[in-house]
């Protein structure tokens, strides 16, 4: 198991906001996190590289290991543990500089001053964006120049110049037009072949295409967690199929 | 509860009952037809038999307009591919009808022997297909997944009728060498009832897939082939 995550409990103050939540996942597979707004699903997903850990008055109990390492144990640095757990956001942000320096930006602040490694790393992860083609004549002109979809798999190729070993995807297509969510799917599906990817969205349709596994959440709880195809064919939880098929509430 | 999702589900329903109340009112027709070869009912279904053809389009094209518009997922969608598989089976129970209604067209006597009536179990069989009939489309309505079991045992006699028919079309085609074109026939209508049943039986399995998520296809076929049984065909 690459992830596991054992007796999850997270408050929000006196808010229950994740209650016992257990899971594991497999290397080089996708995990889909769906359910209804305020379910939990973005909370769980920004524990794994411990994005929660500035909001004030949160609590969490139970473990989560990556390669059998636990997340929040003393020793772990979080910025090292950004490196090896990538984060994409719902919306495009690309930092304020040319699209050459935004790919370059991990391995400058992880210190790597080589410049012939930089642009070559910097070459390689935008071919992995499946972006390459797009740039490659224009990688000092400003990221904001890029298209909306651009931006989002320059982000993309951002958290891949790293090279981390899981990536963690929170509605990364939920701002795109039909073409530019094709090719973050597209994108998602090569990815798979190297990282661990959890994706959050509210994209029945998505997760159905990317993942292989999905995991429904509602209230706080995982309700019901099996392979993708099992969730979008035959659930076994009468509130996930009300959910997947638009008959919540 | 999204209301709209419900109303295209429902008047999707409502179609496949409508179509199915048209065929069995074929298959009806047709055993009067054939009793008492009444060329008028036979003529009834041929004409009626382009309704079935319209609603068999018609579902079809409604079926896909869901799946296009909604993209259904899980019970939603084995709900649409069983209607589009079920409508395919009540048109071709249609087809039967149609085909039974032009035996008594074609056929050259004015009535069948009352004995060779009664050895084929004409009358009986078409009683099961009519059990099957109304039992199915009550389950279908209810989703009643034990009713749609009741079925599966009902085309077992049907199977048995169908081979006992055979033997007495034949016994009854050697004494009567002159009857022998008629006995082929009357071959026909009986295979067309059984083979109805094995429509009626995919209806079934169809409607425990939908509402259960299991899938009883073929079941019986893969259960012989693992005893090592020969496989009827």
């Amino acid at each position: 198991m690459k992830i596991e995550v054992k007796d999850i409990d997270f408050y929000y103050g006196s808010f229950h906001a994740l209650k016992n939540i257990s899971m594991g996942i497999e290397q080089n597979k996708v995990v889909a996190f769906i359910g209804p707004s305020g379910c939990g699903k973005s909370t769980f997903l920004r524990l794994f590289n411990r994005m929660n850990d500035l909001i004030p008055d949160t609590r969490l109990t139970g473990q989560i290991l990556i390669d059998g390492k636990d997340v929040y144990a003393p020793k772990v640095e979080v910025d090292v543990l950004r490196k090896e757990i990538g984060m994409v956001f719902q919306r495009p942000n690309p930092f304020p500089m040319s699209i050459f320096e935004n790919v370059a930006y991990g391995l400058r602040v992880n210190g790597v001053k080589d410049k012939v490694f930089i642009a070559q790393r910097v070459e390689e992860t935008l071919r992995g964006a499946a972006l390459w083609d797009e740039v490659k004549d224009k990688l000092k002109a400003s990221a904001y120049a890029l298209s909306g979809g651009q931006q989002q798999r320059l982000c993309i190729a951002r958290a891949m110049a790293v090279s981390p070993s899981v990536l963690l995807m929170d509605e990364p297509a939920s701002a795109l037009d039909p073409i530019s969510t094709a090719k973050v799917e597209e994108l998602i599906r090569e990815l798979r072949k190297e990282l661990t990817i959890i994706i959050v969205t509210h994209n029945m349709q998505q997760a159905a295409r990317v993942s292989d596994k999905t995991a429904f959440f509602y209230m706080g709880e995982m309700v019901e967690y099996d392979d993708t195809k099992v969730i979008f064919t035959h659930p076994r939880k009468t509130e996930t199929q009300n959910y997947i098929t638009g008959r919540f509430g | 509860m999204v209301r709209f999702i419900e109303n295209e589900l429902s008047s999707l329903r409502d179609e496949v009952v409508q179509m199915w109340n048209l065929v069995y009112s074929q298959l009806q027709r047709a055993k009067t037809a054939v009793i008492n070869l009444d060329r008028k009912a036979a003529q009834q279904i041929a004409v009626r038999e382009r309704r079935v053809d319209a609603f068999d389009l018609k579902i079809d094209s409604d079926v896909e307009d869901y799946i296009a518009l909604y993209t259904p997922v899980a019970v939603d969608l084995r709900f649409v591919l069983a209607m589009l598989k079920i409508n395919t089976d009540l048109e071709r129970i249609g087809d039967y009808a149609d085909g039974i209604a032009r035996f008594v067209g074609d056929v050259e006597v004015d009535a069948i022997d009352a004995a060779l009536l009664k050895d084929l179990q004409l009358e009986e069989m078409f009683g099961i297909v009519f059990d099957m009939m109304e039992g199915l489309q009550h389950a279908f309505v209810t989703e009643n997944v034990e009713e749609a079991f009741t079925a599966l045992a009902q085309d077992d006699m049907l199977d048995k009728m169908n081979r006992a028919a055979t033997t007495a079309l034949v016994e009854y085609a050697r004494k009567n060498p002159d009857d022998v074109a008629l006995c082929l026939a009357l071959g026909g209508v009986v295979r067309k009832l059984e083979r109805t049943g094995d429509h009626m039986t995919n209806i079934a399995e169809e409607i425990i897939f939908y509402v259960d998520a299991k899938v009883l296809k073929h079941a019986e076929k893969m259960r012989t082939r693992e005893q090592g049984d020969d496989v009827e065909v």
